[in-house]
């Protein structure tokens, strides 16, 4: 086994943030549509948000708030990946595919770094929680589970990314099929009240598991337990079997020969 | 297995499968040659005559159809890492990002090769010294102009010490003096350090300047030898002659001279030696059918079109 796995997969991963902290629309995009999705949606929706099944009344701006988190996650983690297709065009990934580099450490640094900036993106957000309510307490064991939940998304977006020639398709993509796993994910609104197809759809949506495990993450088992949502050891589970799967099919599919 | 020989290729051949509405095409097709130790290969060819995919197939970036490769002893399909570490590739679309530095291209390069600490440091300085681009270290890559980013495209494959470096159209988009530089770089780079460089270029003078020239066409091998030599096979001088009527003029050339012309948009042309008694001849016998004529020394160009009856450039 080569011993340059991981200064290969850091050196891909330093490249990756220092990309990012160049780029300043991308960190202002990724944090503030999310904060006005939020802010919006969060005084809209407001009062007339009451879900019959919540044992402690949760105002609808708590509710959606941790959903937000998760957006930012997808958000950035997700648009982190869109750099393999400009990479591929712009000639950089020719060089590194022709690099004594593994190529699992290719996946990883790039995986790395999409869950890094997904994850300070996050952290900034949750630093809002004592707003509405959500004490920060817990934040070391929440850091663990929204970095478990991004590299599982970042992963998603390279093996969506991995084969694309063009950012438009991308963006398709992104509409099409993940905003609609983020919106039946519970982020926005909870299973219970959703009529049952709909039920179905998010139980089958493994994204529903990573909010659900971001939830008891915040919450603690205590607050967690009386939520209509997946249980701990389900959602987690389900989390991490989802990121190492995506995972094993990127590095799968970057080994397979041009 | 001759250490020798920097690359033996077997009997490449590579085949483009068919996507939507293009047509399956092979590219190459049984291509076999050695590359020796310390010698300027060049890979000599018209577009699409198949020096790119034969350049990415021996950079590993893509895999043989059929055939293979042995390069400094290691099979490019079997051994591809330890292919990877003895070669440096120059790719004829830039590789750098254009977003980082000079400095933190370099850097998080030679850290793909293994490259750490002291010994990174101190090759990214001298690398960025020998190319003259050290004083542009820490500007983006975005700011240089086309002939310095291709030195630090050069500075990146020569990083790690490659024993090999394969380039891809190097001088494509430099200005003749930036193309004069890079070419007394590779000399030197062959000279100081042994290095041995395989280029693929369209460009006639720059297979003049290499130790070796391999002439692809239509993915095969046309010709396979110095240049001196290959210019030596054509035979004495070359005689173009312009004519309003090729048809008729080869006729009579062939009655009266025994000599068949090859023709092509009307000119004709003859390969003959002592080529300027031959035209007092050729002009006194058919002074009507003749527009102007020319006589040169051959070029490797008149190689070219002895061995496949076409011009380089000519479209088929």
């Amino acid at each position: 086994m080569s011993g340059s796995f991981f200064l290969s997969a850091s050196a891909l991963w330093r490249r990756e943030m220092v990309r990012f902290i160049r780029q300043r629309s991308r960190i202002i995009g990724a944090f503030a549509s999310p904060l006005i999705f939020w802010l919006l949606l969060g005084f809209g929706v407001g009062s007339s948000f009451n879900p019959a099944t919540q044992a402690r009344t949760m105002g609808y701006q708590e509710y959606f708030f941790p959903g937000t988190v998760l957006m930012i996650l997808l958000f950035t983690s997700i648009f982190s990946t869109i750099s393999i297709i400009e990479d591929r065009k712009e000639g950089f990934l020719q060089a590194v595919l022709v690099a004594p580099v593994p190529r699992s450490a290719l996946v990883f640094g790039k995986l790395l770094g999409g869950t890094s900036l997904a994850l300070m993106q996050g952290v900034l957000f949750m630093l809002l929680a004592p707003l509405v309510g959500i004490s920060i307490s817990r934040l070391p064991g929440t850091l663990l589970m929204l970095a478990l939940v991004a590299f599982g998304l970042t992963a998603l977006g390279y093996v969506i990314a991995w084969n694309m020639d063009s950012t438009q398709g991308f963006h398709a993509i992104m509409n099409l099929f993940l905003i609609p796993m983020w919106l039946l994910c519970g982020a926005v609104f909870p299973a219970s009240g959703a009529p049952g197809w709909l039920r179905v759809v998010m139980m089958l949506n493994p994204l529903t598991y990573g909010m659900a495990a971001v939830r008891w993450a915040i919450y603690g088992s205590e607050v967690a337990s009386t939520m209509d949502i997946p249980g701990f050891g389900l959602s987690i589970g389900i989390t991490v079997a989802f990121a190492a799967f995506i995972f094993l099919a990127a590095i799968r599919m970057t080994r397979r020969p041009v | 297995m001759s250490s020798s020989l920097a690359v033996q290729a077997t009997n490449l051949t590579f085949d483009y499968p068919a996507r939507g509405k293009a047509a399956a095409r092979r590219a190459l097709n049984g291509v076999s040659f050695d590359v020796r130790r310390g010698e300027i290969f060049a890979l000599l060819g018209p577009n699409g005559g198949g020096k790119t995919t034969l350049f990415k197939i021996l950079c590993t970036a893509l895999s043989p159809t059929n055939g293979t490769a042995v390069i400094f002893g290691f099979d490019i399909q079997k051994q591809a890492d330890e292919v990877r570490r003895r070669i440096g590739v120059v790719f004829q679309n830039p590789s750098l990002d254009k977003k980082l530095t000079v400095l933190e291209n370099l850097r998080y390069h030679g850290q793909l090769y293994g490259l750490r600490g002291g010994e990174l440091a101190s090759r990214v300085s001298e690398m960025m010294e020998r190319l003259a681009v050290a004083d542009r270290a820490r500007d983006l890559v975005e700011t240089l102009s086309g002939g310095l980013a291709r030195r630090v495209e050069l500075a990146k494959g020569l990083l790690h010490r490659p024993e090999l470096l394969i380039l891809d159209e190097p001088s494509v988009g430099l200005d003749p003096g930036a193309r004069h530089d890079l070419w007394l770089y590779l000399q030197r780079l062959r000279e100081k350090e042994d290095v041995t460089i395989l280029v693929t270029t369209h460009l006639i003078d720059e297979g003049d300047r290499s130790d070796r020239v391999l002439v692809l066409n239509e993915g095969t091998i046309v010709a396979l030898d110095t240049p001196v030599r290959l210019k030596e096979q054509i035979g004495g001088d070359v005689i173009s002659i312009a004519t309003k009527d090729p048809d008729r003029l080869v006729g009579r050339i062939r009655e009266k001279f025994g000599i068949t012309p090859t023709s092509f948009n009307g000119t004709l042309r003859i390969e003959k030696q002592a080529g300027h008694a031959f035209i007092s001849q050729v002009v006194d016998a058919f002074p009507d059918l003749i527009e102007a004529v020319n006589l040169s020394k051959p070029t490797l160009e008149d190689v070219f079109i002895a061995r496949t009856g076409h011009r380089f450039w000519e479209d088929k």
